[in-house]
C-alpha cells in the first residue's frame, strides 16, 4: 500500500464571482513528485496556496502527513517548504542573511541557523553572491535563493509554483537537477507548471487541471495513452496549404484536427490505421506538397489538446529569462 | 487516480494540535524586529524619515520661522523643541503601515506565513522595531536641540518620563498606520493617506504657534486635538508647566484610540495572515 502524503479532495475556491477551483482532487505519494499542469488561469496558484496554508478553501479538505492543513495548519507549515512567485525573500538582507534568519525563526538548535545558511548558499552556488542583497540578484539566482529559503527547514514536502518561468535553459536543467536530487532524498515534491516538457521530464504522476477542474491524472506514459496509439502530423511546404490540409483531415477524420501555435503544423490523434495512407492519396490528387507527414507517439501537448481543446501557451522557456 | 483513499497515518488517532507559546510568540517577534531594525539601516529612505526629518524640521522652524514667531529663534527653539518631539514621531509612524504593506506586495508576508511561527510575528516585529525608530528619531531631535541651545528646565526624570510619553504616542499612532497599511493596494498610498489625516492633526495643533493667534474655529479645533494635550504635557515635563491635566487628557486619547483603532488594526491584519 502506497503511503500518501499529500491528500487534497474536492476543493472549492471563489473569488467573488470567479470559481478558481471547482473541486480538485489530488494524492501525492511519500517521497514521489507530481507535477500539475495546467494554463495560466487554471487554478494552479491557488491550490498550492491551500496546500500551503496560505488561503483555505471554501470547500474541501487538505491532509499532508496526516496532517489536517485546515484545522492544524502549524503543524503542516512545520513540514513543507514553499517556493513560489508570492512567498519571497527579503530583497533588502543578502542571500545569506535571509537564510539566516529563516533558521533563527525556526529556531534551529544552537547555531545551526548560521551553519544551515552557509551550508545551503553553497548547495546552491550562492557562496560570493550570498553576502549581497538580493535585490542585486539576476533571474537565476532569485530562484535558486527562493528555493534555498524553502529548504532551510528540510521539509519533507516541497511545493514548487512554477519554478522555472522565465529561467533560461540552464538553470533550469540545474533546478530540475535540484528537485531530482531532493525527491532521491525522500522528499515529496509538488510542481506546478506550464510546461509540458517539465511535468515528463521531473514528474512520477501529473495530474492536468483547467478552469479549477481536475481533467486527467496519471504517469506521463499513461495520459500520453489515454488520447490514442498514435498522432498524426502534416506540416506543408506551402503554409497557404495549410488549411486545405486541415479541410482534408477533417473529412477523414470528422473532428478537426489541432493547429499549433506556429500556425502551419497541424496534428491529430488517431487509431485509424489507414488514414496515413487515405491522406497521401488525398494529398497526392490535390497536389500539395509536405515538409512533414508522419505518425507518432503523442506527445504531453497532444494530451492537452485532447483533454481541453486547447493548445497550452509556447512551450519557449526563453521568451521572459529576466 | 488509483492510490489508497486511507493512510496508516490517517486511520491512527489524529495528531496533537500544534500551538505556539507565548515565549516562542515572543521570541519570533523579536527575531523580526532585529530584521526590521536591519531594514531601517540598508534602506535609505527609512533612514531619511527617522534621522533626518527632524533634523529638517528644527533647521526649519527655529530658523527660518522662529523670529518672526517668537521674536528671537533661541526662545522659539525651547516651546518648539517639545512639540517637534510629538510631530515626528507621529512622522515617523507612517513607516510601520509602508513596512507591513511592502512586505505584503513583495511576498515576504507569505514566506513568513508559511512557517511554523506564531502569527502575530511580523506584526509584532514591526511594532517592536518602530519603538527603536521612535527612540532614535526622538535622540537625533534632542541632542541637535541641546547643540543649538535647547535646555531642559525641569529636572532629568521628568524629561525622560517625556520621552517614554512620546514614545507611547508613537505606539498608539502605529495601530492608525498599520489599519492603513492593511487596507491600501501599494506601499507608495501609505504616506499620502496618512499625511491627509496627520498634516491636520499636527499643523491644527499648538506645536509651531499660540493657538490664541488663530482665528476662532482654528482655536476651538485645536483645543480639541489631542495632539496638543500631548504637547501640552511634554512641555510641562521639559520646560515647566502644568502636567496633570493635560496629562489626563492625553492617557484618555491614548485610550480612546487603542479601544477604536486597535480592534479594527487587528481584525484587517488578521484577514490577511489567517
Amino acid at each position: 500500500m502506497t503511503d500518501v502524503c499529500i491528500r487534497a479532495s474536492g476543493l472549492v475556491k471563489r473569488f467573488g464571482h470567479t470559481t478558481a477551483l471547482d473541486g480538485v482532487d489530488l494524492e501525492v505519494p511519500t517521497g514521489s513528485i507530481l507535477g500539475v499542469l495546467g494554463p495560466n488561469g487554471a487554478g494552479k496558484t491557488t491550490m498550492v496556496r491551500i496546500l500551503a496554508t496560505l488561503a483555505q478553501p471554501d470547500q474541501g479538505s487538505v491532509h499532508v502527513a496526516g496532517h489536517d492543513a485546515l484545522r492544524d495548519p502549524v503543524a503542516v507549515r512545520g513540514l513543507i517548504g514553499l517556493t513560489g512567485q508570492y512567498a519571497s525573500v527579503d530583497e533588502e538582507l543578502t542571500g545569506r542573511e535571509n537564510l539566516e534568519l529563516i533558521g533563527q525563526l525556526l529556531r534551529l538548535p544552537g547555531r545551526e541557523w548560521k551553519t544551515r545558511a552557509r551550508e545551503l548558499v553553497g548547495r546552491f552556488d550562492l557562496t560570493e553572491a550570498g553576502e549581497r542583497p538580493v535585490k542585486t540578484y539576476s533571474g537565476g539566482m532569485r530562484r535558486r535563493i527562493d528555493l534555498a529559503a524553502s529548504l532551510v527547514g528540510r521539509p519533507r514536502v516541497l511545493y514548487l509554483d512554477e519554478p522555472t518561468t522565465g529561467l533560461d535553459p540552464r538553470s533550469r536543467g540545474d533546478l530540475w537537477q535540484t528537485v531530482r536530487d531532493l525527491a532521491e532524498e525522500g522528499t515529496t515534491v509538488l510542481l506546478t507548471t506550464q510546461y509540458l516538457e517539465e511535468a515528463d521530464e521531473l514528474a512520477d504522476r501529473i495530474t492536468v487541471i483547467d478552469h479549477g477542474r481536475t481533467v486527467a491524472g496519471g504517469t506521463p506514459a499513461e495520459l500520453k495513452r489515454t488520447t490514442g496509439s498514435q498522432t498524426l502530423h502534416v506540416r506543408t511546404v506551402d503554409p497557404a496549404d495549410t488549411d486545405r490540409v486541415i479541410g482534408f483531415l477533417t473529412e477523414l477524420l470528422d473532428t478537426e484536427p489541432a493547429l499549433a501555435s506556429d500556425g502551419v503544423s497541424i496534428s491529430a490523434p488517431t487509431d485509424d490505421p489507414v488514414l496515413l495512407s487515405a491522406l497521401v492519396r488525398r494529398l497526392d490528387q490535390e497536389a500539395v506538397t509536405t515538409d512533414e507527414l508522419a505518425l507518432r507517439l503523442p506527445s504531453l501537448d497532444d494530451v492537452f489538446f485532447s483533454l481541453t481543446g486547447r493548445a497550452l501557451p509556447g512551450d519557449d522557456h526563453e521568451e521572459a529569462s529576466a | 487516480m488509483s492510490a489508497p483513499t486511507l493512510t496508516p497515518e490517517n486511520t491512527l488517532t489524529p495528531p496533537v494540535k500544534r500551538r505556539i507559546g507565548a515565549l516562542e510568540a515572543t521570541g519570533h517577534g523579536l527575531t523580526l524586529a532585529k530584521r526590521n531594525l536591519r531594514y531601517v539601516v540598508r534602506t535609505p529612505t527609512t533612514l531619511i524619515d527617522t534621522v533626518i526629518q527632524p533634523v529638517l524640521f528644527l533647521m526649519v522652524f527655529v530658523f527660518l520661522f522662529g523670529g518672526a514667531i517668537s521674536g528671537t529663534w533661541q526662545g522659539y527653539l525651547q516651546t518648539l523643541v517639545p512639540g517637534l518631539m510629538v510631530q515626528i514621531t507621529m512622522y515617523a509612524s507612517i513607516g510601520t503601515g509602508m513596512a507591513l504593506n511592502t512586505d505584503i506586495s513583495k511576498g515576504v508576508f507569505d514566506r513568513f506565513r508559511s512557517l511554523p511561527i506564531a502569527r502575530s510575528a511580523p506584526l509584532v516585529g514591526a511594532v517592536l522595531g518602530d519603538v527603536v525608530r521612535y527612540a532614535v528619531a526622538v535622540t537625533v531631535l534632542l541632542l541637535l536641540a541641546l547643540a543649538l541651545g535647547f535646555r531642559v528646565q525641569t529636572d532629568p526624570l521628568s524629561a525622560l518620563l517625556a520621552c517614554v510619553l512620546v514614545i507611547v504616542f508613537g505606539l498608539t499612532l502605529c495601530w492608525f498606520s498599520v489599519l492603513i497599511g492593511m487596507m491600501v493596494a501599494n506601499p507608495q498610498a501609505v504616506p499620502g493617506v496618512s499625511m491627509a489625516v496627520i498634516l491636520p492633526l499636527t499643523f491644527g495643533s499648538n506645536i509651531f504657534a499660540d493657538p490664541e493667534t488663530m482665528p476662532r474655529w482654528l482655536e476651538l479645533w485645536v483645543g480639541v486635538n489631542p495632539v496638543s494635550h500631548f504637547v501640552d504635557t511634554v512641555r510641562g515635563l521639559m520646560i515647566g508647566g502644568p502636567v496633570a491635566g493635560p496629562l489626563a487628557l492625553s492617557l484618555v486619547a491614548v485610550v480612546l484610540c487603542h479601544v477604536i483603532l486597535l480592534p479594527l488594526a487587528l481584525r484587517a491584519y488578521l484577514r490577511r495572515v489567517r
